[in-house]
């Protein structure tokens, strides 16, 4: 059997639009130092590093070769995954593998991206088949736009409900030191008047239907970096490790036409068999935080009922019920999530560091204040990837 | 530590220019080293491909292959680099206790891109990239320093390009299948001196695949598996004029952790088969001294030994190596592969008689910067 | 069946903006308004980068120190390329070295020109001609020459 294994430090840089006084393996370095520091080890301390980003976000080829002056990866074991979207939470579940499998005890996991560096969008309309889909279908936004009105028609789905979403996110962002966006202005206005503000605002700039600009992520320039440690060592690194107590994944598609739009099927799979393998029977009493690759409003809404915290169009009244706010039964996204910062191939990492900060709680001023058993990630990416992870304060049996 | 083994390998022929999809060569491969295992996908626990957004020409290339290599309701994920490294992670995987078997597939079509421009943006696109360099261009450098430290001729090169391709013609998978001589190396076409044209691989088209499995999951299958003994992997600095490009300390030290995993001292005669990434002839001597089978500085000696050579005491690329077939990312799976072929005595007629165990070696980076090993064993 | 096979051509075109860093930025301004070359040095190993570095990779600390360095080096290694790669904008057959600049403790990657090919040798002096038009890139350094006399 696999060893048990750890989150025992994390670190990140703060979110901005562009940082344009470093470059891309300078981010990195920044990313490595904090999470070492976190963790109070050296370089030399770590037995492994494993990397990702996407490539063509900054028009590196083999990242992990170019980059190993600022990632530590000199005379080191490392390689590199990558998974779209998901690359941050696939480097995470590299590095638990990487322990896992005894073969390692201390790994670094370093996501980044520099998306200040190129035409996002124009990067990601690649993703798309060349001979089949590139041709007719673009973009992350127009794809995320079908599913929502598609969901919004089959359950009655409003746009204030999806704005909702919105402002949760981002007033959790205000709390968040290192989140990209911080909209000072919606401090102290009341919620309804937010949601209200969002949907008939003429300066929220509709994107493509129903989604506005307030919908949407950002672009970011940041990267994180996480050390998984083996049980042998964990304890004696983390006052309170963050346990990995279950991970896995799901990708049934390679076609975007394919994909079933009624329900996010391969996050369903996913964590049905994650909250399985953590013991996990009533997901919305039992996990304590959520930290979820949420890269658009509506999904706040409908995945929700696909992890099974509530039943098929009921998303909405978790919601307004204020169950996923800071001091609700299940907080979702105490970060301010992806909405409010994405360098998309640390944005997974970003999730499992952040939870780890939960179950350690060293979150800070974005600390959720009931006690955290388990803290539920997924990561989010090219047609309907979804990793999910399980934390927890127990080291599993 | 529990072990994992290799119990199907399956390969496409690797060519030139193939019409088929390479969402249609990773089917192939992987379907094919199923059928060496005597299984179907549904013995197989989690699956990781091996997918590089720039030969692919797309983003996010790893999820445009996901369903030909069988990842419906299945844990996937994709390394980006060689082949080795997928294997290297597939090991990790089927260890971890949250799987017993893992599929790792690996593939490329470098016929559909430019090979130059697509090694090109492995350059610093600060300060080295708009001056030009490629993969070609850069290990030429790295020759002539390896030829001004130890004395290392040209000759010494077109040796390895000779024995190499002379294992290649009778390997059915091979790409170039041609008896060449020295003569013809040397007065081949000048590409980047002191490289000429017999001295570098071809560009290539092609997928290989391996399943991996716990001793829990080998009753699934029906062949008896070849051991992964021990295994390494290290990255040298970045910064070619920064590193020392004639002596691969990251291959040094990634050799002799796997030689510590499988309790070998002396890798020249406890080793009966090597397969490594000779991508450009040059290299096969350095990475002979990388892996501790030659002296420091010595890598030449070992070729004109004749030690390295079908009937030596070590045969290095039976198979042909990399010269006789470059799939990019796939190579070092492949070299795995006939390692495998080699210790079950299935390799036909390049089989090294009695080959019980040996050494499989694949690189990422410019000229070799990271290196994996794996010593396999019956 | 025989079927046509039918081929798609396509390229990605994705503009790029690659910022260089504070680090990168004040080696590139001193090439492009001094024509100077400057390392910056580990203060563990004593390492003198050319192009410089925010950290050492090897000793994983801050670099320190800046110093002006000549504009004079030696071949480390050289190769002549003799094909067209549609990135070298320069005439075949393109010659690059790996030049180590008098005080830098390694090479950097770069052109040498102003010589017959077969004439260029490791150990050879060289010195930096500068580009008559420079806009803070490495190729405001034109490429590397042999040292007369």
């Amino acid at each position: 059997m696999g060893k048990k294994v750890a989150v025992v430090g994390f670190g990140q840089t703060k979110g901005r639009s562009a940082r344009k006084d470093v470059n891309g393996v300078e981010l990195i370095n920044e990313a490595v130092v904090a999470a070492l520091a976190d963790a109070e080890l050296t370089i030399k301390d770590i037995d492994a590093v494993v990397i990702g980003n996407m490539d063509h976000f900054e028009g590196v080829n083999y990242v992990d070769s170019w980059s190993v002056e600022g990632s530590g990866g000199v005379m080191k074991p490392i390689f590199k995954v990558t998974t779209g979207g998901t690359t941050g939470t696939t480097v995470a579940m590299s590095a638990y593998y990487h322990v896992a499998s005894g073969m390692f005890d201390k790994v670094l996991a370093i996501g980044w991206e520099k998306n200040s560096e190129s035409d996002t969008t124009g990067a990601i309309i690649t993703a798309f088949d060349p001979v089949w889909e590139r041709p007719n279908l673009g973009g992350a936004i127009a794809g995320l736009a079908l599913e929502a009105s598609k969901y919004m028609s089959t359950y009655g789905i409003t746009e204030r409900d999806g704005a909702r979403v919105a402002v949760r996110e981002r007033l959790h962002a205000l709390n968040n030191p290192f989140a990209h966006l911080h909209q000072e202005w919606m401090k102290g206005i009341p919620v309804d008047q937010l949601v209200e503000l969002l949907v008939t605002s003429k300066e929220n700039v509709m994107l493509a239907y129903p989604l506005r600009m307030s919908d949407m992520c950002p672009r970011t320039d940041a990267a994180a970096a996480a050390i998984f440690a083996s049980e042998d060592v964990a304890e004696k690194m983390a006052a309170v490790p963050a346990w990995v107590a279950s991970t896995t994944n799901r990708h049934n598609f390679a076609l975007a036409g394919d994909v079933d739009m009624d329900r996010n099927t391969t996050m369903a799979s996913a964590a049905k068999r994650a909250f399985e393998k953590a013991g996990i029977k009533e997901p919305l009493k039992e996990i304590g935080v959520c930290e979820l690759y949420l890269p658009y409003s509506y999904a706040g809404l409908k995945w929700m009922e696909d992890y099974g915290f509530c039943a098929y169009g009921e998303g909405p009244k978790l919601v307004w019920d204020k169950v996923t706010d800071m001091d609700g039964e299940l907080p979702v996204n105490p970060s301010g999530g992806v909405m409010s910062s994405n360098p998309i191939g640390a944005t997974g990492l970003i999730r499992v560091g952040e939870a780890a900060l939960q179950i350690m709680r060293k979150a800070g001023t974005r600390q959720v204040q009931k006690d955290v058993n388990f803290a539920f990630i997924t990561g989010f990416g090219g047609c309907y990837w979804a990793d999910v992870m399980v934390l927890g304060k127990k080291k599993p049996s | 530590m529990e072990r994992a083994g290799i119990v199907g390998v399956g390969q496409t022929v690797y060519e030139r220019r193939k019409e088929d999809t390479f969402a249609e060569l990773v089917f192939e491969a992987s379907t094919k080293a199923l059928a060496d295992a005597g299984v179907g996908i549904e013995a197989i626990d989690n699956i990781i491909t091996v997918s590089n957004d720039f030969w692919d020409g797309r983003t996010i290339s790893s999820m445009a292959i996901q369903d030909a290599a069988g990842s419906w309701d299945r844990d996937i994920s994709t390394v980006e680099g060689d082949g080795i490294f997928g294997a290297l992670y597939g090991m990790m995987r089927t260890l971890s206790g949250s799987f017993d078997t893992t599929l790792v597939v690996a593939h490329v079509k470098g016929s559909e891109g430019n090979m130059n421009m697509i090694t090109n943006s492995m350059f610093d696109p600060i300060y080295q990239r708009h001056l030009g360099p490629d993969a070609t261009s850069t290990a030429a450098l790295q020759a002539r320093v390896y030829m001004e430290k130890t004395g290392a001729t040209e000759k010494d090169f077109a040796k390895v390009s000779v024995k190499n391709h002379g294992n290649g013609v009778k390997n059915p998978f091979a790409q170039i299948k041609k008896k060449i001589t020295i003569k013809d190396v040397m007065e081949s076409r000048k590409i980047a001196d002191p490289l000429k044209l017999y001295d570098c691989s071809p560009i290539s088209d092609g997928a290989a695949a391996i399943i991996l499995s716990t001793e829990k999951g080998l009753k699934r299958f029906k062949k008896d598996p070849v051991w992964i003994l021990g295994v390494g992997h290290c990255s040298d600095s970045y910064n070619l004029g920064y590193r020392d490009l004639a002596w691969p300390r990251a291959l040094d030290a990634a050799a002799q952790k796997a030689y510590k995993m499988a309790g070998i001292k002396n890798p020249l005669k406890d080793l009966d088969v090597v397969e490594l990434y000779d991508a450009y002839s040059y290299m096969e001597l350095l990475w002979y001294e990388g892996l501790g089978l030659a002296p420091r500085g010595k890598g030449a000696e070992l070729i004109r030994s004749g030690a390295t050579g079908m009937k030596g005491e070590l045969p290095v690329n039976p198979s042909g190596g990399v010269l006789s077939a470059h799939p990019v990312l796939v190579a070092g799976l492949a070299r795995l592969i006939e390692a495998t072929l080699q210790v079950r005595g299935e390799a036909g007629t390049r089989q090294i008689k009695g080959a019980k165990k040996a050494l499989a070696h694949g690189i990422n980076g410019p000229c070799g910067q990271a290196h994996g090993v794996f010593v396999i064993g019956a | 069946m025989d079927v046509q096979n039918i081929y798609y051509d396509g390229r990605i075109k994705i503009p790029y903006t690659w910022y260089v860093g504070e680090t990168g930025s004040r080696f590139l301004i001193a090439l492009r308004d001094n024509k100077e070359i400057w390392g910056n040095q580990c203060p563990q190993c004593k390492k003198v980068f050319v192009p410089p570095m925010k950290t050492c990779g090897e000793c994983f600390v801050p670099t320190g120190e800046w110093l002006k360095l000549a504009d004079t080096g030696t071949v480390e290694s050289f190769t002549v390329v003799h094909y067209e790669n549609g990135v070298a904008k320069r005439p075949l057959p393109v010659i690059y070295g790996l030049i180590k600049i008098d005080g830098a403790s390694g090479s950097l990657l770069h052109f040498i020109g102003d010589v017959k090919p077969e004439k260029v040798k490791i150990g050879m002096r060289v010195k930096a001609v500068f580009a008559e038009k420079r806009g803070g890139t490495i190729l405001d350094i034109s490429h590397f020459a042999p040292v007369k006399g």
